[in-house]
């Protein structure tokens, strides 16, 4: 196994050094808490000569990632980071990147949307790009969130899938704290994202190609959707694989799902990102006082692992989905909708039960998390579940 | 040391607390300990009362959430004892650490702690930044007198980082003075 570092860093400073490393051609970024220190740094590295980057400087996120797209489709790696209302603003040109195949990467600092205002934590904004048609991780910590970097160029460059990837992390909590995290060197990342050889190039001028033209009535938009579709289907095994092959290198594990307790679980919850470590920490002293509680972490969210959650759930009793984010209107947060259609398939009717926590940044104290493990061990146990999704620890 | 220390930093922005609960969680790594250092954000103004966070352990911290139930209260500046209640959650083998002229019982009073096991600590960060500074920094000088406090680490270690990390970015003369601080600091806390 290749040498490692191990140093106290930022969850956005590793970000920036995972993207040094990936040494993309191109970024075009614009600045927005709490993001704002991944592409300082970067533009820092760039200053430096420590990278060889076309940095550009914009007046938005719509033109960043305009700027992104242009120059994916020239025949350029690219990578930005952005975070709520930035990532609201770039709405439009997330389809138009996932539409013309462009394997951008893109960090996003998980915060709320406004109003009222708010720069703290929750998923309000990626849950919100969910359907935009990219390749979504989610890091736990500050490591996560680096090795996914690394991850997603590899992703989203493979010739079977080409599309964009977003690799979040959650604002603040694993944005700016402090953590101990463990880098490669350079050769070793170079080594492992390689060269990137783009497919139609629009810079590629023996073999001029028409990007993103007009397909209407009559023409193949329909099928371009549906190639869409089929590209992130293939995904689910590259992203195995690249998952698999950077385990290898780095010595830490890689799951689309990943699970802890889960051999003999009567209760599970589900989670996605920083709150995975508390829920971990939670069904770990739980245990000691005899609730078999387990823990599955959902670790890509697109494309959904629906068939590895399904198995990890199966046996257990009663399931609680810990939703950082709101779909108003409908039966739960955008995980459980996911959770509960995964499950539909089972012979075994479980009892889940949706917990909205952690909006605005909300504190998620140890005491909440045990408050589910609790209310879970009684619904296993036969007690009524609630109807309707709870708002955990609200006034 | 034990399995796991956390840290409460209470200052005013632009006292340095961020730094200090950076600077402590950095010297932890140096000692193969697992740590985190994350200030709590909200509005970002000089002299807003502000709060920061450490955690040391000898295991992986999984955590990530506000330190309600500190091992350790560490008060840059005493004239937030009038206005947050810095004591809050601390643990009963607990120790508050206030940079203050003002003795151990004399803060033990003003703080409502009377008969409580709580250890108190007072250091004069302020009156030593001055001297060897020359300008109100009490951020280092209160490393030196939190880790004698807690007994969570030698001043060799803190001396040793600080080197080496003020080493990329300040004069020697700085370094020095730092230093100087931090090991005065270590060896004047009053604990009682």
């Amino acid at each position: 196994m290749p040498t490692q570092k191990t140093i106290a860093a930022t969850g956005n400073t590793v970000v920036a050094e995972a993207m040094r490393q990936c040494a993309p051609d191109m970024m075009a970024a614009y600045p927005i808490t709490p993001q704002t220190t991944i592409v300082e740094e970067f533009a820092g590295f760039v200053a430096k000569g420590r990278v060889h980057t076309e940095y550009i400087t914009v007046e938005s996120e719509h033109s960043a990632m305009s700027a992104c797209v242009g120059a994916s489709a020239a025949g350029a790696r690219v990578m930005t980071a952005t975070s709520s209302q930035g990532l609201a603003l770039m709405w439009e040109e997330l389809h138009i990147a996932s539409g013309m195949r462009l394997p951008i990467v893109m960090a996003n600092a998980n915060r709320a949307l406004s109003a009222p205002i708010n720069i703290h934590c929750d998923h309000s904004d990626i849950m919100g790009a969910r359907d935009t048609g990219w390749i979504t991780l989610f890091a736990e910590t500050a490591q996560e969130a680096y090795d996914n970097t690394i991850m997603a160029i590899r992703i989203a460059e493979h010739p079977d899938v080409l599309l964009p990837t977003m690799s979040c992390l959650d604002g603040f909590i694993t944005t700016h704290s402090i953590d101990r995290v463990c880098i490669m060197d350079d050769e070793t990342v170079t080594g492992f994202v390689g060269q990137y050889t783009p497919k139609n190039a629009l810079l590629d001028i023996e073999n001029p190609v028409t990007h993103g033209a007009f397909a209407g009535l009559g023409g193949p938009f329909f099928e371009f959707k549906k190639s869409q579709r089929e590209a992130i289907e293939r995904s689910r095994a590259v992203i195995k694989d690249v998952g698999a092959e950077f385990s290898e290198l780095s010595g830490r594990p890689f799951g689309m799902v990943e699970t802890w307790g889960m051999e003999d679980a009567d209760v599970a919850i589900v989670v996605i990102g920083s709150t995975a470590g508390n829920v971990r920490h939670v069904a770990r002293q739980m245990r000691e006082s005899g609730i078999k509680a387990g823990v599955v972490k959902i670790r890509c969210f697109r494309p959904f692992p629906y068939a590895e959650l399904a198995a990890a759930l199966s046996g257990v009793k009663a399931v609680a989905v810990m939703d950082r984010a709101e779909s108003f209107g409908a039966e739960g947060g955008p995980l459980f909708l996911e959770v509960r259609s995964a499950l539909y398939d089972a012979t075994e009717r479980i009892p889940v039960i949706d917990y909205i926590y952690g909006l605005g940044g909300s504190d998620v104290r140890l005491e909440l998390i045990e408050t589910v493990l609790n209310d879970l061990s009684e619904i296993a146990a036969g007690a009524q579940a609630p109807t309707g999704l709870v708002y955990l620890g609200s006034r | 040391m034990q399995q796991l220390t956390e840290i409460r930093w209470h200052a005013r922005a632009g006292q340095g607390a961020v730094t200090a609960a950076k600077l402590v969680a950095e010297t932890a790594l140096e000692l193969d300990q697992y740590m985190q250092a994350m200030p709590e954000y909200g509005p970002e103004r000089m002299g807003a009362p502000i709060k920061a966070f450490t955690r040391i352990s000898s295991v992986p911290i999984e955590i990530h959430c506000n330190i309600e139930n500190p091992d350790a209260v560490v008060v840059l500046d005493e004239t937030l004892l009038a206005i947050v209640d810095v004591a809050e959650g601390i643990r009963s083998d607990g120790v508050i650490l206030v940079n203050t002229c003002k003795t151990p019982e004399a803060l033990r009073a003003e703080l409502g702690l009377q008969g409580s096991s709580v250890r108190v600590a007072s250091i004069d960060a302020s009156g030593i930044s001055l001297e060897t500074l020359k300008r109100d920094m009490p951020n280092t000088p209160m490393i030196g007198a939190l880790a004698k406090a807690t007994e969570l680490f030698d001043v060799a270690p803190i001396v040793s980082h600080l080197t080496k990390t003020f080493g990329k970015k300040f004069s020697q003369e700085v370094i020095d003075a730092n230093i100087a601080s931090v090991t005065r600091a270590y060896e004047e806390v009053s604990v009682g």
